[in-house]
């Protein structure tokens, strides 16, 4: 049984097409066996919901009369990047605000441009003889700007890690606060219902790929950065770290103020909420697999986060399942877990996604390129110019 | 046998005398300072479990009010912004009372106040800033 997307494409176009959750499939599968799931399922919604600091959004402001060449922009005193052109900038998701700190940053700055709350601009040009103009200070929303689009450099990890902390004093990490002597563990990730999880060699999910993306239509732009698909896997293909990942695109201006949220963590940061939603066309039986993994199947490794260098010591591996019950036994102990990203929002995305594909208004696509199957993250080490 | 959970307030003239002390000796009750704090104006705040009798423990609490000791009920001084709340579950993480915790079912978080100990760790944790706790 094969099928192509132009088949399941049309099949959605007339309304007929069967879609369901990736955590729906699971019980469908057991019931059904593999290749009747194949003949009757056509698409498989993932989805995270989960916080990603790799994120921003490009804006493009319009010109003022006289106009100014932006060299320097702050948005909520916020600094974005301006180094573009005249009137284009980027604010990336953790910059911090110059007068709050890290309690307000450049994802608070998206959020509110998303929900359309009006946000200063100021900026500081560099004179020429057609930008006259040596600064501006004006209030802008969505609606007021020509252009405003998320471009996430790294989001959607395929997997993650378990965080712990094993000195005597509690840390502050971008995975929470992880309390002392083990007091705690968190992981990140929705685990069965994750996008790159169910389809791990990225036959499906690829560049060009069309997604949910903060409630809009977005679209996969690109491998993410630190893309690392050679990482260790289990029997059934599943990394048991972060691995594969994904750099994304949407319009901001379509996005909802439910799907994105800003986030700070104590004592260590801004990040950013993103909600994301991925459709897996069932191609034929070995995509049934795939999509068939339940957190059982899925092992994490667990990370001492405390731990101050760039490889840090994994004290064993644990799936996600156990993850869910509440508490995990580590080195004799008993450590209460914690996730930090969303299962009931990937749920909701997850249908979601599922209603727009039924209703017709989502069609698929295949990827114009796959991703790399293969390859390494690099380190950056201190060296002179004769070193290389 | 009743448990009852509460938030004294000291008012600035009794933050130095032993009035915990005579819920023991003089009630008999059983009682288990979960957190204690005095502060710049000189006011003192205490989160009390008593454990005695029932009739025990309402004597108890008439003596703290005849001493000028305000008594309230604990859990009213947590403020859980519901409506914003993205069930992520960061605030389970620290919640060692297991108060804060995700419903197995719903993956959506829940709240037992009963268990609450007031430690406001969950607080700062909060990415949201969505939980406040008086005290």
């Amino acid at each position: 049984m094969v099928k192509s997307f132009e088949e399941i494409n049309e099949k959605i176009k007339k309304g007929e097409a069967v879609v369901v959750t990736a955590e729906q499939i699971i019980d469908i599968v057991k019931e059904k066996g593999v290749k009747q799931t194949a003949k009757e399922v056509d698409v498989v919604t993932t989805a995270t919901f989960s916080p990603m600091c790799s994120s921003g959004a490009f804006l493009n402001f319009g010109h003022s009369d006289p106009p100014i060449k932006m060299k320097k922009v702050w948005l909520n005193d916020v600094p974005a990047y301006a180094g573009i052109a005249a009137v284009d900038a980027y604010i990336g998701a953790t910059e911090f605000s110059e007068s709050e700190g890290m309690r307000y940053g450049g994802a608070h700055v998206i959020e509110d441009l998303i929900t359309g709350k009006p946000v200063k601009l100021k900026a500081l040009g560099s004179v020429t003889d057609c930008y006259p103009r040596a600064e501006i200070e004006t209030y802008i929303t969505k609606d007021t700007i020509n252009q405003a689009y998320l471009f996430n450099p790294r989001n959607a990890y395929q997997n993650y890690a378990v965080a712990v902390n094993s000195t005597n004093k509690t840390i502050y990490t971008y995975m929470g606060t992880l309390l002392p002597k083990f007091g705690n563990a968190t992981y990140a990730t929705s685990g069965q219902l994750s996008p790159l999880l169910n389809d791990p060699y990225y036959r499906t999910i690829g560049i060009g790929t069309r997604i949910f993306l903060c409630g809009a239509q977005g679209y996969v732009a690109w491998e993410g950065t630190q893309h690392n698909p050679s990482k260790e896997r289990t029997d059934k293909g599943i990394p048991t770290s972060n691995a594969g990942v994904l750099a994304l695109i949407g319009n901001l201006k379509e996005m909802s103020g439910d799907y994105l949220k800003a986030a700070a963590f104590y004592k260590y940061g801004v990040s950013i909420f993103i909600g994301i939603g991925i459709p897996i066309p069932i191609l034929d039986e070995e995509m049934v697999e795939f999509v068939s993994i339940s957190n059982k199947d899925i092992y994490v490794d667990i990370v001492d986060y405390s731990v101050p260098k760039r490889d840090k010591p994994t004290l064993g591996r644990i799936t996600y399942a156990d993850l869910r019950k509440g508490k995990i036994t580590l080195r004799g102990k008993e450590v209460p877990t914690a996730s930090i990203s969303s299962y009931a929002k990937a749920r909701e995305i997850a249908q979601v996604l599922k209603s727009w594909i039924k209703k017709g208004d989502f069609l698929l696509t295949k990827p114009v390129q796959n991703l790399h199957e293969e390859g390494i993250t690099k380190t950056l080490d201190i060296r002179t110019k004769e070193d290389l | 046998m009743a448990k009852k959970k509460v938030v004294l307030t000291f008012p600035p003239e009794k933050i130095e005398q032993p009035i915990t002390y005579h819920l023991v000796k003089d009630y008999d009750l059983i009682i288990n300072i979960l957190r204690a704090e005095i502060y710049e104006e000189e006011t003192g705040r205490m989160v009390l479990e008593l454990d005695g009798p029932k009739d025990k423990i309402e004597e108890g609490i008439a003596y703290l009010k005849s001493q000028n000791v305000t008594v309230e009920e604990a859990a009213r001084d947590i403020i859980l912004n519901e409506e914003e709340c993205i069930d992520c579950g960061a605030c389970t993480a620290v919640c060692r009372p297991g108060a804060l915790y995700l419903n197995p079912k719903t993956f959506e978080l829940e709240f037992d106040k009963d268990k609450c100990i007031l430690c406001g760790l969950c607080v700062k944790v909060c990415p949201l800033g969505l939980i406040e706790v008086k005290f």
